[in-house]
């Protein structure tokens, strides 16, 4: 029987965890007006391990075919103890974790986060949005019921009109040439394998990136205090940051525990393929300022389908913005900063409006 | 004048195979409304023309001869004459097989039976013909929603004659019965619900054989749909009482056009239909009482559920089992209402019991969604403590980190 | 008195810590154990055994939350229909005397396809799958 004390050196001779402790005893965040916008990172992780905690809990009563999908999700909200509150927090959680996403991907914009030697990060951290996004189309498919069904409907039809590859595009995602069965078990396996996957991978290259690169600071701030010749504050990682941080990870899950406790996600009606689409279906708030924007555009621009111009539009909309650290900084080096905030800005007031257009629409 | 009109039907006539509509469609006023009218009509469609019904030579250009006596050119069919024009073909089976197999063929046959047919017969030409109902020269099929006669239109096609207070005067008849229907269930199922199988005027009256049914058998034409009031009814002892009386059967209680929603103020209360006849105080004015205070109770007790349930889900309590079982306890409640008809108030406490056993059981179920709805709030509050508390001390624990910082900031350590 | 204080402190957030994790450990330990029905059964129902049910008779069964109606034919066949009507949603039932659906509320008759013979009814009735396991009767969902 190994003694107490000695436990930990049973274990340092094994993991050689000392490295990993120093490494994290010197691990600074710089303190300035900006800083409370370092925490949207960690909120996002944090909110995606719930997904993965309460979705695992799901998968052991949810089953992925249109004859039990829907009854399944009945069951977990009727007669599973605290289901409801496991299913409440996942669909409320989803929400967050991209709000929140959002809100970080926006930050390091405003703040300049992207900046050499960090657009690898920046890359990584926008396919991770568009993992989450991913997500949160998939998911929204599993309950099978009206609205998920016919949000699926209308959203592989837009990649149907993408030109060239998009039937090919549509075909895959559905699993056939409709949506039915095959696109509920291919969502599935997506939402619950694949998507899993993909964002472990690409979350430890960002987390291991950003361990690498340390925390940023933006210009205005490491240039004020170059003007006062003190050097820029830091707070210690461990434990001023990290205590904080628990603060508003708890604060999170108070968030969702009241919002699953006093708006519980619906049930809605079994999805009927043959009944005509519900007025005024629309998908989640996250994708609705492209889908609104697909409904502003009339059906013909010029000679060309004005779906496709709209999908085109997105198209290079996300190109310009993913290459953001590449064309942010000029030829000599010099930052075209209003044109990165002016950009932000566009973006943010773009999102912003058309989906509360599209929702009040 | 006929020279030129000649001439012009000529001109025209040398691409057509109807002259008389090609001819007609260019003149003016009432000789080119017909013409004009006349490719929305179903004979249009299935090839006739105005010749056929006027007479005439559909292919002859000169007016001479189209509308010539020689070819049986008939002109303005006179009133007195227009049901046998129209059963000319309509009554012919062997004809109308060539268009409609299955369109009826005795319309003429039932039309003689009717009042309009007996009066016209002795001339009276104030009484509707074919023309009148289904129009003409723009004739179409009953489902046709801008045909006259489809049964959304139909009540309003009656009510030109019989609404009219000047033009039913001879005849000594009502003219309310438009204004009654319209503020009846019926045309509230047929107008506002769409329900193209709700009565208008003939689904009672008959269409062509129209006659007011006759007193007794006014509740068999009500029972071709509601057949359990009309048996209840038959075995019930109103039904002697009534045809004894003369009176009208099922009109008697509910009117024959103003058929309002029935509930149970037709039972007891000031506008009680029963007390009319029966004392408070006789058998018939208890039963009716009684009946009236039983189905009362099923409806609050349905009603209470309802309140309860809509509570739970819109705190977003799952009830849909429940409220799918309201439906249930509904469907007593019609029972009960159908089962009034027996005029027995144990007729109506079967019903009603069971469905007082139904709504028991929803409601026991909105209370226990209202309770699980506490139980979460209850646990909500208890996380919620937990999680302030853990907060509070995460805060404070990091302010004493951070001043116990400063303070050996302040004070270098010794040494 | 730094002591006390530090003290309280770590009471607040140790228990604090461990109240908060035993509220969220607590409910995810209870939706775990498998609750009294231990799944969702909408697909297939069971209908009672063969004998319970004479040629020419029917029965309403309960099918998820909607009634079912179940006919034994003359011929000997099984049929399931939904016993919702079309017309304004009552609860139809078998008529032996005339081998077909009767709707009591406005007379609406179906026949034994579930298609509409008269009266009111907009539309048929769907269709359930019937299946026979040995003696007893299933019913299920139509593919």
């Amino acid at each position: 029987m190994t003694e107490p004390r000695k436990t930990p050196a049973w274990f340092e001779e094994r993991l050689g965890l000392a490295s990993m402790r120093k490494f994290l005893a010197h691990k600074t965040v710089p303190v300035h007006a900006g800083t409370m916008w370092y925490y949207f990172g960690g909120i996002t992780l944090f909110l995606f391990v719930i997904q993965v905690l309460t979705g695992t809990l799901l998968l052991l009563y949810y089953r992925p075919s249109p004859g039990e999908a829907y009854e399944s999700v009945q069951f977990i909200m009727t007669r599973v103890q605290f289901g409801w509150l496991v299913r409440s927090i996942h669909s409320w959680s989803a929400n967050l974790m991209i709000l929140s996403a959002f809100i970080h991907m926006f930050s390091v914009v405003f703040l300049r986060a992207f900046r050499q030697p960090r657009e690898l990060t920046w890359l990584s951290g926008v396919a991770l949005l568009g993992l989450a996004l991913g997500f949160g189309f998939s998911g929204y498919l599993l309950p099978w019921n009206t609205v998920s069904y016919f949000a699926t409907k209308v959203g592989t039809d837009m990649a149907a009109a993408v030109p060239v590859l998009g039937h090919f595009i549509a075909r895959f995602l559905r699993g056939g040439n409709d949506v039915g069965g095959a696109t509920l078990t291919r969502f599935f396996g997506f939402h619950v394998a694949v998507l899993p996957g993909l964002t472990t991978l690409l979350l430890l290259a960002h987390l291991a990136l950003v361990q690498k690169h340390g925390m940023s600071s933006p210009r205005w701030a490491e240039e004020e205090y170059e003007r006062k010749h003190m050097p820029l504050p830091q707070m210690p990682f461990f434990p001023n940051f990290f205590l904080r941080e628990l603060m508003a990870w708890y604060a999170a899950l108070g968030v969702l525990g009241s919002l699953a406790a006093l708006f519980p996600w619906e049930l809605g009606l079994k999805a009927d393929p043959f009944a005509p689409a519900p007025a005024g279906i629309r998908p989640e708030w996250y994708f609705l300022a492209p889908f609104y924007t697909l409904k502003l555009i009339p059906s013909h621009v010029w000679v060309f389908e004005g779906e496709l111009v709209g999908l085109l539009g997105f198209g290079l909309l996300a190109l310009w913005w993913v290459a953001l650290p590449f064309w942010a900084v000029d030829r000599k080096g010099v930052e075209r900063t209003r044109w990165v905030t002016g950009a932000g800005v566009l973006l943010l007031a773009y999102l912003t409006t058309f989906s509360a257009l599209g929702y009040w629409r | 004048m006929r020279r030129a009109l000649a001439v012009l039907c000529f001109a025209v006539s040398l691409s057509a195979a109807d002259t008389c509509v090609e001819c007609h469609s260019v003149l003016d006023g009432n000789l080119q409304a017909p013409a004009k009218a006349f490719s929305n009509d179903i004979h249009s469609r299935f090839g006739f023309s105005c010749a056929d019904c006027h007479g005439g030579d559909r292919t002859a250009s000169d007016p001479e001869q189209s509308m010539s006596r020689a070819h049986g050119f008939i002109g303005k069919i006179p009133r007195t004459a227009i049901p046998e024009r129209c059963g000319h073909c309509h009554s012919d089976a062997a004809f109308m097989e060539k268009y409609k197999p299955r369109q009826r063929v005795d319309q003429l046959t039932q039309y003689k039976t009717s009042v309009h047919g007996k009066r016209l017969a002795a001339g009276d030409t104030a009484v509707a013909t074919c023309i009148d109902c289904h129009s003409v020269h723009d004739i179409r099929e009953a489902k046709d929603p801008l045909s006259p006669v489809h049964p959304l239109r139909l009540p309003e096609t009656c009510a030109r004659c019989h609404a009219d207070p000047g033009h039913m005067a001879k005849y000594k008849l009502p003219t309310d019965q438009f204004a009654g229907y319209r503020k009846s269930v019926h045309w509230e199922a047929l107008a506002q619900r769409g329900d193209l199988s709700a009565p208008s005027c003939a689904s009672c009256h008959g269409n062509h054989g129209a006659q007011p049914p006759e007193v007794a058998s006014v509740a068999a034409v009500c029972g071709t749909c509601h057949v359990m009031m009309e048996d209840l009814y038959k075995g019930s002892p109103h039904a002697p009482v009534f045809a004894s009386m003369g009176a009208a059967g099922c009109v008697v209680c509910h009117s024959n056009h103003e058929i309002k929603r029935p509930g149970i103020g037709m039972l007891a209360g000031p506008n009680a239909v029963c007390s009319q006849c029966h004392d408070s105080d006789s058998a018939g004015g208890k039963a009716a009482i009684e009946m009236a205070r039983q189905i009362g109770n099923l409806d609050k007790a349905i009603e209470k559920s309802d309140r309860i349930l809509a509570v739970a889900q819109q705190s977003g309590m799952e009830v849909s089992e429940a409220l799918l079982r309201q439906r249930e306890a509904k469907e007593a409640l019609v029972k009960a209402a159908v089962a009034v008809h027996a005029f027995q108030p144990a007729a109506v406490q079967k019903p009603v019991q069971e469905g007082l056993a139904i709504t028991a059981e929803t409601y026991h179920a909105g209370v226990s969604a209202l309770d699980e709805r506490r139980f979460r709030r209850v646990g909500l509050g208890v996380s919620l403590t937990a999680i302030l508390i853990t907060m509070l001390g995460l805060w404070l624990t990091i302010r004493s980190i951070e001043s116990r910082k400063q303070e050996s900031v302040r004070q270098p350590p010794a040494g | 008195m730094e002591q006390a204080r530090r003290s309280l402190l770590r009471w607040l957030l140790g228990g604090g810590f461990t109240a908060s994790i035993i509220s969220f450990l607590y409910p995810a330990f209870r939706f775990m154990s498998p609750p009294e029905v231990p799944e969702a059964s909408v697909d297939e129902v069971s209908a009672g055994k063969t004998q319970d049910l004479k040629a020419n008779q029917g029965k309403i069964i309960k099918f998820g939350n909607l009634p079912v109606l179940l006919i034994h034919t003359s011929a000997g066949e099984w049929r399931a229909f939904s016993a919702v009507c079309t017309h304004l949603n009552c609860t139809v039932q078998y008529r032996e005397s005339s081998r077909q659906i009767w709707c009591a509320c406005h007379n609406g008759l179906y026949n034994l396809n579930g298609q509409v013979v008269s009266g009111p009814p907009p539309r048929p009735l769907n269709e359930y799958s019937v299946h026979i396991r040995g003696d007893e009767v299933v019913i299920s969902r139509r593919a």
